[in-house]
Order: C-alpha cells, then structure tokens, then sequence
C-alpha cells in the first residue's frame, strides 16, 4: 500500500471512530458522556488563556527529561550486564526486581522519600523505565558480532572507532526499540506522577477536571496531549528509525 | 617485514554440545622468512584458519608462542567471509583501517578502482554479491599497506577472470610494498601461481607433510601446463583437483 492511501484509511478509521462516539453521546445525552463538539469546545475554552499549551509543554518537558535519563542510564547498565556474565549473574536480578515493582509504589517511595519536588516526580519516572531499558540493550549487548569484533581488533581501530562504526551500530535496532516502547510508557506514567504531586502539567489538570466532573475538559487534554505524542512519533522517532536503517536491504 | 617463528606447543578446541574435544596442533613448528609468500594447503576441517588466527592474536587459547623479528608487524587479515560492516558504505568499509582524513578517502577509493568496484564506492555491502564483497574485504586488507598479510581462502567464489586480476594485483602489490604473506587455499594451481613456498598440511594433530620451495618466472607462472607440471614434480597434485574438489 502507497502512503497516501495508507494515509487515507487512517482518517477513514478515524472518522468512523468519531462517528461512533457521536452516536453514543446523542443516546446518551449527558454532559458525562460528551460529543466531540462540545470536546472540541473545552479544548478552545482551555487553549484560549493559554492554559493548554503550558501544561502540555510542561508536561513535554518532564516526559523529556525522564526520557533521556532513562535511556542513558538504561543502555549503560544493560550494556554492562550484557558484556559482563559476572556482572549479570550478580545485578541481573535487581533488574526483574525492580521490573515487576508497579509503577505506582515507585512513585509513591520518590515521593516520600525525596518530597513533592520536580527531581523526585523526574526519578520516579525515570526508574520506572531504565529496567525495560537495560533489558533490551542487555539483550543487544549480548548479541554483538564476534566476526566483526575480530575484525577490529585486526586492524587496530581504536577504542572511539570501535564504538562508533562497530559497536553502536549494532545496538541501534535495540535502541530504536526500547525508545519506542519507551516513549509510550513514559508519558503515561508521567500523567500520575503529576497526579500526584505536581501542581501543574497536563496529569494535575485532568486531577481537577475530574474533581469537578468536567468529563469534556478531561477529554479535551487527553485529546490534545495524545496528538503532541502522535505527532512526535511520526515526525521525529520514525524518520530518525528510517534514517539509520537505511543501509538494510 | 617482518620473520615470524611459530611454535604451538598444544592447541585444542574443549569438548562442546556434542562435539567431541579436538586437538588441533602438537608441538608444530613453522618459520617463515622475512618476504615469503607461503601457502598453506590442507584439506578442510584441519585447522589453518585457527593457525592464522593465532598468528593474528585473535586467539590466545594455545601453549606456545608466536615470534615476531623486529617490530610488531602491521597486520591485514582477509578472513574467510568477508566481514565487512554492513551499516557502511563500501567506500567507508575500506577507509576504516586508514586514518581519518581525506588522504584516506582517496586511498581507499583508489584501491576500490584497483579491486574493480569504483561504481559501487557509495553502495552498501548487503546490496553487492558475494564475490564483491570479498574484493571489499582485499581492497580493506591491501589498502593500509600491511607487514603482514593473512589471507584465508580469499579468491573463493569468484569467477576465473576476477580471480586471475586479484592475484595480479596482489603481485604488484607486494612489489609496491614487500609483505610477508600467509595465504590459505584448496587449490594448489592458485598455491603454485602465487607461492614463493608451499606447504602442505595433513593430519590430526597437524603436522608438515610437505615443503616445497616455487622457484618459477612470470611466463611460468602464466602457464598452467607448466604448473601442473611443477606441482606433480613436487608431489602436490592432487587427484581430487581433477574432479574438480574443494
Ligand atoms: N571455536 C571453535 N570451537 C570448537 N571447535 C572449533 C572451533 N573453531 C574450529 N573448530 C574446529 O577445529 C577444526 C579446525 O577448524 P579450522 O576452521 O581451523 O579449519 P580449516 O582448516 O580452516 O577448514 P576450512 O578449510 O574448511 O576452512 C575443525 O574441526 C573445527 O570443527
Ligand atoms: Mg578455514
């Protein structure tokens, strides 16, 4: 199928889906159900002074900043753990340990222990995705070429060589993926981190909008903050995978 | 250039899944003068590529010791298959092994025109044939200008025109630049177009069975009776060679 017309069938499915939800909210008839107008209203209400851009970058910022953290410190330990048996034998059970502590009991012990503070929200999220990290690069680390390893150590490439052309590019299809799925967990739990503790960001706005039934301004910022999500897959994640793919056949 | 002296006291591949223990060398010996163009001949499974990997410091699981007169030489290995980086151009496969730098570039280009692949300098190494690959793999080996070349069945796999255009270029390559070389192959009309010594190996344990020193001009080089004839002389024609083995 050509882009275009892959294209148009999202929309189509898009619509119909709207369709739907249009249907369901003239049976319903109740503000706790309502159509995508009166959505489409709250989000211009919320837009108007602005409030909907600032919370939605705020959040953009947390998400960003627990993003790099994680992946950075995730690939170093996974990296470590899969050159390393020793090390693996002797951490890799700290890394399931902390894979299977829900997402919440994390935030809650950040929290507590390091205050209501923006460090403690960016920790907790943070550590919520360096284990998933660490296991998928864990895997590529393992994984690499010995041929080629031999290869470079033949020709005496160097150490900065040797992780530029031989060693990373090996570990980018890993990469690209625990980015992905990356992306996807942490803006959800980035949400209730804000939920929770923040005064501020797109998480503490659906807190109030649900404090005061405001179904509408709920789906309002869900709305808007999951096309900003969208849009940055598409025009940033997804041609960044294809550029460095590009050597595939 | 450099003499190697080697002597591998006891190399053995330990027991694995199924694979019963295997000793590979006992107390084999082998001096290569400074210069020498040695071919190693031996049937399939015997251990040359683990000799040349020992001789490359790759593997360091063996007793004994490899000697290098003089200075640590610069070493080139065309392995058997190819290994080249697949995320890299063919043009950036081959300036790797040079310093960064434009002067690299233009090497590296250069000896890409000399192997026969100019036109594909900018091509990924997936989208070339196996036999393009390999030429990838010399032009890398011979671009850096080695003491020491190791080339593990490098012509395989190409056509004979490719095959007889690669072995003068590594001719005059070596005039260019004098290498010792460790070459392995199955096929001994290659090993005495190209030697200036043959030997073969046999057994397990790996021992010398043959030795045999090539003292032959350019013409007789060119001539395949006249190597047939030489290898038959120097008790290294092999009877499968005619039914087309290896
Ligand atoms: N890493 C390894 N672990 C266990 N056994 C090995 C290993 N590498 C090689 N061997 C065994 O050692 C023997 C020699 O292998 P080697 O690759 O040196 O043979 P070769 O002479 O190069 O053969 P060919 O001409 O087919 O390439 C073989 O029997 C092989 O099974
Ligand atoms: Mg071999």
């Amino acid at each position: 199928m050509s882009t275009a017309s892959r294209l148009l069938m999202s929309a189509l499915s898009l619509l119909a889906l709207m369709l739907v939800w249009q249907v369901a909210a003239w049976w319903a008839a109740s503000p706790l159900l309502p159509g995508p107008a009166a959505v489409l209203a709250a989000m211009m209400r919320a837009a108007e002074g602005g409030a909907l851009q600032r919370n939605i970058a705020i959040t953009l910022a947390r998400v960003a900043a627990s993003f790099i953290i994680a992946m950075l410190l995730g690939s170093a330990i996974g990296i470590a753990l899969g050159r390393s048996p020793r090390l693996n034998e002797l951490l890799g059970p700290w890394v399931i340990v902390l894979l299977n502590l829900p997402a919440l009991v994390i935030i809650i012990l950040c929290y507590v222990w390091f205050g209501l503070t923006e460090a403690a929200a960016i920790t907790a999220v943070s550590i919520n995705k360096i284990p998933n990290v660490a296991v998928t690069m864990r895997e590529g680390a393992a994984a690499l070429s010995r041929d080629l390893d031999e290869m470079a150590r033949v020709y005496r490439l160097g150490r900065w060589k040797l992780l530029r052309h031989v060693t990373l590019p090996q570990l980018v299809p890993f990469f690209t993926a625990s980015a992905r799925s990356g992306l996807a967990l942490t803006w959800k739990i980035v949400l209730v981190v804000e939920l929770l503790g923040r005064s501020n960001g797109v998480g503490f706005e659906l807190q109030t909008a649900f404090q005061m039934f405001d179904v509408a301004l709920v789906l309002a910022y869900a709305l808007a903050f999951t096309a900003v999500v969208q849009l940055i897959e598409i025009g940033l994640l997804q041609p960044w995978e294809r550029r460095v793919n590009r050597w595939r056949r | 250039m450099s003499a190697i002296g080697i002597h591998i006291m006891g190399k053995q591949f330990p027991a694995r899944a199924g694979a019963p223990a295997r000793e590979i060398f006992r107390d084999f010996r082998l001096d290569v003068a400074a210069g020498e163009f040695l071919v190693l001949l031996g049937a399939s499974g015997l251990g040359k590529t683990t000799l040349l990997n020992i001789i490359a410091g790759l593997d360091a699981e063996y007793r004994g010791a490899i000697r290098f007169a003089g200075a640590p030489p610069r070493i080139a290995y065309a392995f058997q298959s190819p290994r080249l980086l697949p995320w890299r151009t063919v043009l950036e496969n081959v300036a790797l092994v040079l310093p960064s730098g434009t002067e690299g570039q233009e090497a590296a280009r250069a000896m890409l025109a000399d192997v026969g692949l100019a036109e594909l300098a900018d091509a990924y190494p997936e989208r070339l044939s196996l036999g393009q690959q390999r030429r990838v793999a010399l032009a890398r080996a011979f671009v850096m200008r080695p003491d020491l070349l190791l080339m593990d069945e490098p012509f395989v796999s190409l056509d004979t025109a490719s095959a007889r255009r690669l072995r003068d270029l590594l001719r005059r390559l070596i005039i260019q630049h004098p290498a010792t070389v460790l070459f392995v192959t199955h096929d001994s009309r290659e090993a005495a177009a190209l030697a200036s010594r043959i030997v073969r190996l046999e057994g397990t344990p790996v021992h010398i069975a043959r030795d045999v020193r090539v003292e032959l001009g350019v013409t007789e080089r060119g001539s395949p009776a006249r190597l047939q004839a030489f290898l038959s002389d120097a008790g290294l024609a092999e009877p499968e060679a005619l039914s087309g083995g290896a």
